[in-house]
């Protein structure tokens, strides 16, 4: 349709609910979380030469609160998995989560006292990018399977499940 | 060599063993003198630099010469009628102490041999303030107590890890400890 269709008076019919994943889906905001190699990947994607601004991931958000899309790049110790869940229990609903890296995904050469073996133990996790460390267009491409997954949401008939010691997406504790 | 007949001088009695392997010098001390042995290295040969302090655990290569031992013993039969008289146990744990004279660039590693049921050591950290974490860590990974460090706590794995891992007894991929976050959505989460 052309632009002159948009101009003027007049009406714009579509579902609510493709207007709340529109909006959703050309905003995912990131909050970096690098903590090994594959934060050195993630800033090239972030920066001018690849730049992930493209797909709407314009503000790279270093408060869990402001943030839509946690990054999870690097290796996670044993040690560390209590900073990971608050971080992530502080970021507002919608949320998710892209595990980006070998060791995010499964502690990759780390099987070691010391390492979590993937941080899908802790949190939820929509997007898993293979590699040692992934490229940029990794990232990129689990950007944009992130928006074709926020796409078919249900916004509104999305139950909030919230039980008693339990989080939401049925989470291992 | 120079250096090895002064570090022999100096410590006369206290001298366990010197050995010189791959250019690098050895003094073996006995455990209760090593912070007087230390002091007197820094103050009259100028080793005023502590590199580092590592923990070794040599039980396994124990074992594997006392199996060596054992087959070469099975080799030979009964040939041998009189068997060597048994050599005392080594401790099993042993303290290194990296030490650098920078006016000479020479270096020296002062070793200790901590036995398993007195895992005691005098800290060092009142000659050198740098002691402080490799002695935390050393704590952390073998279990050895430092007797008058400021602040013996884990340094590398948190408070509440039940093991000492570098140990060789302890299996590479963990016993399954697990740190986490006790969430509670109605009270205030509290960590564990």
């Amino acid at each position: 349709m052309a632009i002159e269709a948009y101009s003027g008076d007049g009406w714009l019919l579509t579902k609510l609910e493709q207007l709340i994943n529109w909006g959703r889906k050309r905003s995912p905001w990131p909050l970096p979380y690098g903590t090994a190699c594959c934060g050195i990947e993630m800033m090239a994607a972030l920066a001018s030469g690849y730049d992930m601004a493209r797909f709407g991931a314009e503000r790279p958000s270093f408060s869990p609160r402001q943030a839509d899309v946690l990054i999870e790049a690097g290796t996670i110790t044993k040690k560390m998995v209590p900073i990971l869940k608050r971080i992530y229990d502080q970021m507002a609903e919608p949320k998710w989560v892209i595990a980006m890296g070998a060791c995010a995904c499964s502690g990759g050469v780390f099987r070691t006292y010391s390492t979590l073996q993937g941080i899908d133990k802790v949190i939820p996790v929509d997007v898993y990018v293979p590699g040692c460390p992934p490229r940029p267009e990794g990232l990129l491409y689990a950007l944009l399977k992130l928006i074709e997954k926020i796409e078919k949401d249900h916004p509104l008939h999305k139950k909030a499940v919230l039980l008693k010691g339990e989080l939401q997406h049925g989470t291992q504790r | 060599m120079a250096l090895k007949d002064s570090v022999s001088r100096l410590l006369q009695n206290d001298l366990i063993a010197l050995e010189e392997s791959a250019g690098c010098i050895f003094a073996e001390v006995p455990k209760d003198k090593i912070v007087s042995c230390l002091s007197s290295l820094r103050d009259e040969l100028g080793f005023n630099f502590l590199s580092d302090i590592v923990g070794v655990d040599n039980s396994a290569l124990y074992e594997a010469k006392a199996k060596k031992a054992k087959k070469k013993k099975d080799k030979e039969g009964e040939e041998n009628e009189t068997p060597e008289p048994e050599r005392p146990a080594l401790p099993r744990f042993e303290v290194i102490y990296l030490l650098l004279n920078p006016d000479t660039n020479e270096r020296l590693q002062v070793r200790i041999r901590v036995p398993e049921d007195d895992l005691k050591v005098q800290s060092i950290t009142s000659l050198w303030k740098g002691a402080n974490w490799p002695e935390r860590e050393c704590f952390d990974m073998f279990g050895i107590r430092f007797e008058g460090h400021p602040y013996l706590r884990r340094l590398l794995m948190w408070d509440e890890f039940p093991a000492h891992p570098l140990r060789k007894d302890y299996p590479l991929e963990g016993m399954g400890e697990e740190r986490h976050l006790i969430y509670e959505p109605e009270g205030e989460g509290h960590w564990t």
